[in-house]
């Protein structure tokens, strides 16, 4: 079990810096997040997007600025555990915290803080009848494992990068290969799509355009993806995996069981530390909602230092903290 | 000058709501000024579909930018009259026109 002082559930730019700020009080933080890496919708959805809002930065680029404070939060040695999503958060009788994931990982903090943005960021699901049915059993959102589909057949649906990219990279070592997009053509990568074109001529891949799945087959585990095109004409292929790379959206996910108080989709808080309706729990960032709440990076890094001047009480059993300027007092470590 | 734009919900419910053209808005602003449940997470750079439209009106025929395009093939759900919002600037032209909303909610 990992024990720390603050537990932040989401590594975006506000859970970043809500360890900067943390820090700076000498408070211990873990960091948890769904996504595979660091940086939130920054890095998952507009690396390359510039930010003008930020002071001291003219333009920043979205990655820049989540590399610059992943830099800025390395003297207080924060540690993650990344590409697992937060399923339980329970209170202890002495008002820690015990937080668990979806593989099992727990943690024990004195304090958590919601620094979740939109929520957990989780697959585009074609609507497709009995699709829940064969989600782990043949049905796969992201490709985690790719040796897992070598000498199977795989159907990989979707027209994005993600579809190209993974559909070249396993053409060589699946029995068969079937890529569907309802489009006719590819935009994106042109040298993808060129590869992907060149793959079907070399009958390495059966390429389906102007198509869908729109039927799952299979007894128990997936053995079938009906494929229908625009035409109406329908064509039953064996598969053993259904990869449907459509991108991601963001769900609120398991936060709305934690009984905290949610006014759509956002947690309320209370505007003098951002602390929830369950003591010791604080969200800060896009996730939480107040009146006047402006859902801006800026506003959470607000947020993210006066949470920490309240966890500080929580952590430390009721000690104020004292308001230390960094020009004075640099940055000191652990 | 203003402009109605009529909006149905998932509920099939329309509303019409008011928009000026010479605020070099967007679609997706007017929508999320308006308490619609439209994320907008990218901030408007036709980067996470979460604005997602269907155009009713077929008079409206001003063609989606490469950008756009490309996002809207990575959807699992969309129809020949298909748009991002946040790429949709207010018009003159788009008085009247009838939208409805496709984007994902953000929900449990």
């Amino acid at each position: 079990m990992i024990h720390t002082d603050l537990c932040i559930i989401g590594a975006g730019p506000v859970g970043l810096f809500a360890v900067f700020e943390a820090g700076l009080l000498k408070m211990r933080c873990h960091v948890m997040d769904v996504l595979p890496q660091i940086g939130g919708q920054l890095s998952e959805i507009y690396p390359k997007k510039p930010i003008y809002d930020i002071p001291g930065y003219p333009v920043v680029l979205a990655q820049e600025l989540v590399d610059n404070l992943s830099k800025q939060i390395e003297p207080f040695n924060p540690t993650y555990t990344l590409g697992e999503r937060v399923e339980k958060i329970e209170r202890q009788e002495d008002e820690s915290f015990i937080l668990e994931t979806n593989e099992g990982t727990q943690c024990h903090a004195k304090a958590v803080v919601i620094a979740g943005g939109l929520g957990c960021f989780e697959p585009r699901k074609p609507a497709l009848e009995k699709l829940e049915n064969y989600e782990g059993k043949g049905i796969d959102y992201m490709v985690r494992h790719p040796e897992k589909y070598t000498n199977k057949k795989v159907v990989v649906a979707g027209g994005g990068d993600s579809a190209l990219d993974w559909t070249i990279y396993l053409a060589d070592m699946v029995e068969e290969l079937t890529l569907v997009h309802r489009g006719s053509s590819f935009r994106g990568a042109p040298d993808s799509a060129e590869k992907i074109f060149k793959l079907a001529e070399e009958g390495k891949l059966n390429l389906k355009l102007n198509s869908q799945v729109t039927a799952l087959h299979g007894n128990g585990v997936l053995k079938e993806c009906l494929i229908t095109d625009k035409a109406g004409k329908a064509e039953l292929v064996a598969s053993d995996y259904f990869v449907p790379l459509f991108g991601l959206s963001p769900k609120l996910g398991p936060i709305a069981s934690w009984n905290l108080n949610l006014d759509r989709n956002a947690i309320n808080v209370n505007v003098e530390d951002y602390s929830t309706n369950v003591p010791g729990v604080y969200a800060i960032g896009d996730i939480n909602q107040y009146p006047g709440k402006l859902k801006l990076i800026l506003s959470g890094f607000h947020e993210a230092a006066l949470m920490a001047q309240s966890a500080y009480r929580v952590v430390s059993g009721g000690k104020k903290a004292s308001l230390k300027y960094t020009t004075v007092n640099g940055i000191q470590s652990f | 000058m203003d402009i109605k734009i009529h909006i149905e919900e998932a509920d099939g419910n329309i509303n019409t709501i008011e928009a000026p053209t010479d605020m070099s808005l967007s679609l997706m602003e007017i929508l999320k000024a308006s308490d619609y449940p439209v994320a907008a997470t990218c901030g408007g750079m036709a980067l996470c579909a979460s604005c997602h439209v269907e155009v009713l009106d077929n008079t409206y025929n001003e063609e989606a930018n490469d950008a756009e395009m490309d996002m809207l093939d990575t959807l699992p759900v969309v129809s020949n009259s298909s748009r991002l919002a946040c790429q949709m600037p207010i018009t003159e032209e788009m008085d009247g026109i009838r939208i409805r909303l496709m984007a994902e909610e953000v929900t449990g």
